[in-house]
């Protein structure tokens, strides 16, 4: 069935619900165009924030066992350069998301006014930004601040992701849905750190950094899980995804839509996967879905 | 992958500024893929392999400078190769090399010569004593020299001395973007590789630091046909450490 995937979320056409996550091939607008053409249901950017920032030195991003760690440290070209990347991104014909940081609601307001895009992610989650991200997102009030503050700096959807890395993410979740968030974004990567053992010297140039795929999914999914039961907006997972059935308990657990991030480095066509083998399971199962979406909260 | 150890076992001087090191590990690899070398507490970059146990550097900045601080038993960490090479043709090939950019051609004419290619270099440098891995060209094949100076060979661009790119079955080139730029609307795209430059974040084709436009240097390159090339900003602009356009 032709569009069994489609959905609307915060007045966005998906063609399925799937998105590029924030951070993965999103510094060029031919990057996520590529991405559209991928199969993706919508991208998000790079993290854009007010001054032009060229992160931690190498090595930023390593895999481990598990996963792979990584500490950018926010390289951007600010957003004074990056409309016509987005204008190019929406060669793509999806959804263009712009995830943008700041480290106080007038740098996070003036981003989401200057810019134009189909909506707005919050980086108030990166672990490893001195002064953004999870320091700004581990504080409920300043969530709720930097929320309201970005809602009336523009009309478009407003996402908020959130860091893992707190003691109570429901408690981010509900400052980010009272400051009037459209939807918020769980999770971002997980605090750690790699030590090379033939030397001592921490792996990552920034020392530490977070961790994302395989490992950190059960994790997402608990959050998620949470979130769901205690937010009335809708949740967009995101944390090791790496097929459809990754996917597909995502959805059960309560997102909405789904963001895929570091398995796009091996399979940049990842989307296209997905989509028809998610397509292929519901037809089997005669689920719809909406069906699946909160599945786990009613059993 | 984590970085591996790789202990310094030799240091070549190949020229000014110019340095070989061996090490003690080797490498399966293509040539024309690269390797990310951790100078630790430094920085980590991208470096072609010009032999399958060593890179050749140019010091061009403080993570190239801090490696000529280095001397043997001292190590590096590297994660790699990585990319996709050169895809190397059997028949009658062309090499085209400015500068440093003999690093993985040099390992690309062994290779093909041993695969029965036929072999004409055409080999640019600043100046005469700049002219990198002679000796392992004209040991495979013709070498035609040119210098910026007219200390060796033909006075001004390796450029010039493209005459006859129809009488080769494939062209491979390596060198400053300018000059590739300049061989790229010489020849037929579709019989020319191309090894890219970028700055490169994380190696792993995910975080898109490195793109030429769509196309990721890290994983779908850094080796890439002229017809893919031709209808991007490859030549025209890259992108700093921000993602800003830096023009070429």
């Amino acid at each position: 069935m032709i569009g069994m995937l489609s959905l609307t979320l915060n007045g966005l056409k998906l063609k399925n619900p799937l998105i590029l996550a924030a951070g993965i091939m999103g510094t060029t607008g031919g990057s996520l165009k590529r991405a559209a053409e991928g199969g993706a249901g919508a991208v998000v950017t790079k993290s854009i924030g007010i001054e032009p920032k060229s992160g931690h030195s190498n090595p930023s991003m390593v895999e481990v066992d598990c996963g792979y760690l990584n500490a950018m440290g926010l390289p951007n070209p600010s957003y004074k350069n990056f409309q016509r990347e987005i204008d190019t991104a929406k060669e793509g014909g999806i959804p263009v998301i712009a995830s943008i940081f700041g480290g106080s609601a007038d740098e996070f307001s003036e981003i989401a006014g200057s810019l134009r895009a189909d909506a707005f992610e919050l980086n108030v989650s990166c672990p490893h930004a001195c002064g953004y991200g999870a320091q700004v997102g581990s504080d409920p009030a300043l969530v709720e601040e930097i929320t309201r503050a970005v809602k009336s700096a523009t009309s478009a959807p407003v996402w908020v992701k959130l860091t893992p890395n707190v003691t109570d993410i429901n408690s981010i979740g509900l400052a980010a849905e009272s400051g009037g968030a459209d939807a918020v974004v769980a999770i971002n990567t997980v605090r750690a750190m790699a030590i090379d053992i033939e030397s001592g010297y921490p792996i990552l140039g920034n020392r530490f950094g977070g961790l994302s795929g395989r490992a950190i999914k059960p994790v997402a999914i608990k959050c998620v899980y949470d979130l769901f039961e205690a937010l009335e907006i809708p949740i967009i997972g995101v944390g090791g995804i790496s097929d459809w059935r990754d996917a597909v308990e995502f959805m059960m657990a309560g997102a909405r839509a789904v963001q895929i991030g570091s398995a796009v480095g091996d399979n940049i066509n990842i989307f296209k996967d997905i989509s028809s083998c998610m397509e292929t399971f519901l037809e089997e199962k005669g689920w719809t879905l909406d069906d699946i979406y909160g599945m786990a909260h009613e059993v | 992958m984590r970085p591996v150890n790789a202990v310094i076992t030799k240091v070549v001087e190949e020229a000014t500024n110019i340095r070989t090191f061996f090490f003690d590990t080797s490498f399966e690899l293509i040539p024309g893929q690269f390797v990310m070398v951790w100078i630790r507490g430094v920085d980590e970059v991208p470096m072609a392999l010009s032999y399958d146990n060593a890179i050749t550097v140019q010091k061009v900045g403080p993570a190239t400078s801090a490696l000529f601080e280095l001397n043997e038993c001292d190590s590096v960490g590297i994660r790699g190769p990585f990319g996709k090479g050169f895809d190397i043709n059997n028949g009658r090939i062309l090499l085209v090399s400015g500068g440093v950019g003999a690093a993985p051609l040099a390992p690309l004419a062994e290779k093909a010569c041993a695969e029965g290619a036929k072999i004409t270099t055409l080999l640019g440098a600043k100046t005469k004593d700049e002219l990198l891995f002679r000796k392992r060209f004209e040991a495979v094949g013709k070498v035609r020299i040119a210098t910026d100076d007219g200390t060796e060979g033909k006075h001004g661009y390796v450029t010039q001395l493209l005459d006859d790119e129809k009488n080769y079955d494939q062209i491979y080139c390596c060198g400053p973007e300018i000059m590739m730029k300049k061989v790229l609307d010489k020849v037929t795209p579709s019989r020319a590789q191309f090894s890219l430059h970028r700055y490169i974040k994380c190696g792993l084709g995910i975080c898109g630091a490195c793109c030429v436009d769509g196309l990721r240097v890290c994983k779908d390159g850094p080796v890439f046909s002229g017809d893919v090339l031709k209808r991007t900003e490859f030549g025209v602009y890259r992108r700093n450490e921000c993602g800003e356009r830096v023009k070429i």
